[in-house]
């Protein structure tokens, strides 16, 4: 009970607190001469999110930059070593690997399940469609480690001999196949792909939802235009409508894209980053946290910045396609 | 005319299918381990959940697992979680609120640059500042004795910073397409920019706030590292629950599976209740990660 009512005040003084801030500022701001006051209220405005920004984000990152070049307990300077005995641990190699596999798979397979589903529910009638919808983008609720419990069920082994309780095993049974711990095969990164399909599950709802809109803001006349000379739905759909709503398809890839670099939550809460599924984000895990080396926990997400640059160009594209839709 | 409704016909017909079997798949991992937390844990471990489903009538369901899930720390962890969640909604919002004002109707030096630097920041991930945001906590801990780390506050302060970018960035797109000349006639009747703010840009930013908030409450919820890192063990949310749960098979997935539930309820009810927002805000560029 006491849980509660701490929770309750912090809560209230949390906000409250945050708003006697900006009152405060400002009071401060106005106690200044006029002519100066005109000119520095943004400070009154901005300050409270600058210091966040550069405390928490910006300040924070270069430390980082700086403590990869530095030893297990960011003590002393040790010039590249860290970078050299990552580049040279096969791995490490294998992390890279695998961090190129996601990027290459996930935002394709989403993008392209996405868009079949948004083609295909504009056809069904309002009602079906926002049913359908609903449940499609329903897993976008769900946080990463629900989602884990969930498919780790689905892909769940037991002894042979005892009754099967994953689906995925009882389908290989029923078929007349080896059932399989899913999870530990990496031949050719079986274990990996399992992995990608759930965030293939719980991105392709937003990549639907996304395109579905830009579908229908494609002008009727056009598609009419091409029924009435004849053309067939995949004609219509392939020549009409998808070079119309490219645009936000390239859009939702960069976004899920840039999701997948950094994906990290669901190879803790399934593997733990072993049988060969760790990426770069789990491998800062758990160079800090299992084996608390600062410096090369440093150099991971350090690469991982880097690998992550190009997008941010990317990201600024889409801005600006956001911007030119409203 | 009638060849083309004829098209349309089939075309309906096959599209319902494709959907079917679409939603078919993705329900049912999810609808697996419903079944499994309703069962009783006798056969739960046993048999199948699709036996269940397929004799929904000579299978007993019960909400044990529930009981034991609560009784066992979820419901503690569930009031941790919003007590997380709740502020690391709000806080964000104010904050970014006023600076997407500075942004959308102040000039200042740098303006766009700052902005553009606020989406690039966007991409980067959380892992590249937390280290030295927690060991900047643990120092300040050890000079002043103030307990950070371990707090709800410091995963407050933490998840408002990672939103800034996200946020700032909607508001003052939302920002831009209120009309410039009511903020000019409030100017000229001596209104200060103070006032302007929370009398007239605020409330005129509500669509934009909720479609943030719903967002960034899921976030939040949802969240695991920033939890694990800050809150850790002492104020143990949901999701770290979860996860240690799901670490220790001989549990039985019953009892995950119960856990898992009770931790979307209240996300999914936030999302079936607000989809209409949610979907805005989706629209408007809100994806982070």
């Amino acid at each position: 009970m006491s849980d509660i009512l701490f929770g309750l005040v912090a809560i209230v003084v949390g906000v409250a607190a945050s708003y006697g801030l900006y009152w405060l500022l400002n009071f401060f701001i106005s106690l200044l001469p006029e002519r100066i006051r005109l000119k520095s209220d943004w400070l009154s405005f901005l300050t409270p999110a600058a210091v966040l920004v550069i405390m928490v984000l910006v300040g924070p990152l270069f430390q980082t930059v700086v403590w990869s070049f530095m030893d297990d307990g960011a003590k002393k300077w040790v010039g590249f070593k860290n970078y050299v005995d990552l580049f040279t641990d096969i791995r490490f190699l294998q992390i890279l690997l695998n961090n190129f596999l996601w990027v290459l798979v996930v935002p394709a397979v989403t993008v392209a399940f996405g868009t079949a589903s948004a083609a295909l529910s504009n056809q069904v009638g309002p009602k079906l469609e926002s049913i359908f919808k609903s449940l499609i983008f329903m897993p976008m609720a769900i946080s990463f480690v629900a989602a884990s419990t969930i498919w780790s069920y689905f892909y769940s082994y037991v002894a042979p001999g005892r009754p099967e309780v994953g689906l995925l095993n009882a389908v290989v049974k029923a078929i007349g196949l080896q059932t399989q711990p899913w999870l530990m095969m990496d031949q050719g990164r079986l274990n990996s792909f399992l992995l990608m399909a759930v965030i293939v599950w719980l991105q392709v709802g937003y990549s639907m939802v996304v395109i579905s809109s830009a579908i229908k803001a494609v002008p009727e006349e056009t598609i009419e235009a091409a029924q009435l000379d004849g053309a067939s739905p995949w004609q219509v759909f392939f020549n009409i409508i998808l070079p119309q709503v490219w645009g936000t398809v390239m859009s939702v890839f960069v976004t899920v894209l840039i999701l997948v670099m950094k994906i990290f939550d669901i190879v803790l809460a399934m593997t733990r980053g072993n049988f060969n599924t760790s990426v770069l984000a789990f491998e800062w895990y758990k160079q800090f946290f299992e084996n608390s080396n600062i410096g090369p926990a440093s150099a991971v997400v350090t690469i991982l910045v880097i690998l992550i640059m190009p997008l941010m160009w990317l990201q600024i594209q889409t801005a600006r396609h956001q911007e030119a839709l409203r | 005319m009638n060849k083309i409704t004829h098209v349309l016909r089939d075309q309906k017909l096959g599209s319902v299918l494709g959907m079917l079997v679409l939603v078919v798949l993705w329900s049912t991992p999810t609808l697996g381990l419903l079944v499994t937390s309703l069962r009783p844990s006798s056969v739960a471990e046993i048999s199948p959940w699709w036996e269940a489903l397929f004799n929904p009538l000579s299978t007993v369901w019960t909400l044990d697992a529930y009981q034991n899930s609560l009784d066992s720390g979820m419901l503690a962890s569930l009031i941790n979680t919003i007590a997380v969640t709740v502020p690391a909604t709000i806080l964000p919002l104010m904050i970014a609120a006023n600076a997407a004002y500075a942004f959308t109707f102040l000039n200042f030096k740098g303006k766009e640059f700052f902005f553009a630097m606020l989406v690039a920041l966007m991409v980067i991930p959380l892992q590249s500042s937390l280290i030295p945001v927690l060991r900047g906590m643990v120092a300040f801990q050890k000079a002043f004795h103030i307990p950070l780390t371990g707090t709800y506050a410091s995963a407050w302060v933490v998840h408002s910073a990672f939103a800034m970018p996200l946020a700032i960035y909607i508001f003052r797109n939302y920002m831009m397409t209120l009309p410039k000349e009511l903020i000019e006639a409030a100017r000229v009747d001596g209104a200060s920019n103070y006032q302007i703010f929370w009398q007239l840009i605020l409330p005129m930013s509500v669509p934009a706030l909720a479609s943030f908030a719903i967002f960034q409450f899921l976030w939040v919820w949802n969240d695991y590292l920033i939890a694990f890192v800050f809150v850790g063990e002492q104020k143990a949310v949901m999701t770290y629950r979860l996860l240690r749960l799901l670490g220790q098979y001989g549990q039985g997935w019953r009892d995950v599976a119960a856990g898992s539930f009770i931790s979307l309820i209240i996300p999914l009810l936030v999302f079936f209740g607000l989809q209409r927002y949610f979907v805005r805000g989706l629209l408007a560029g809100s994806v982070k990660g």
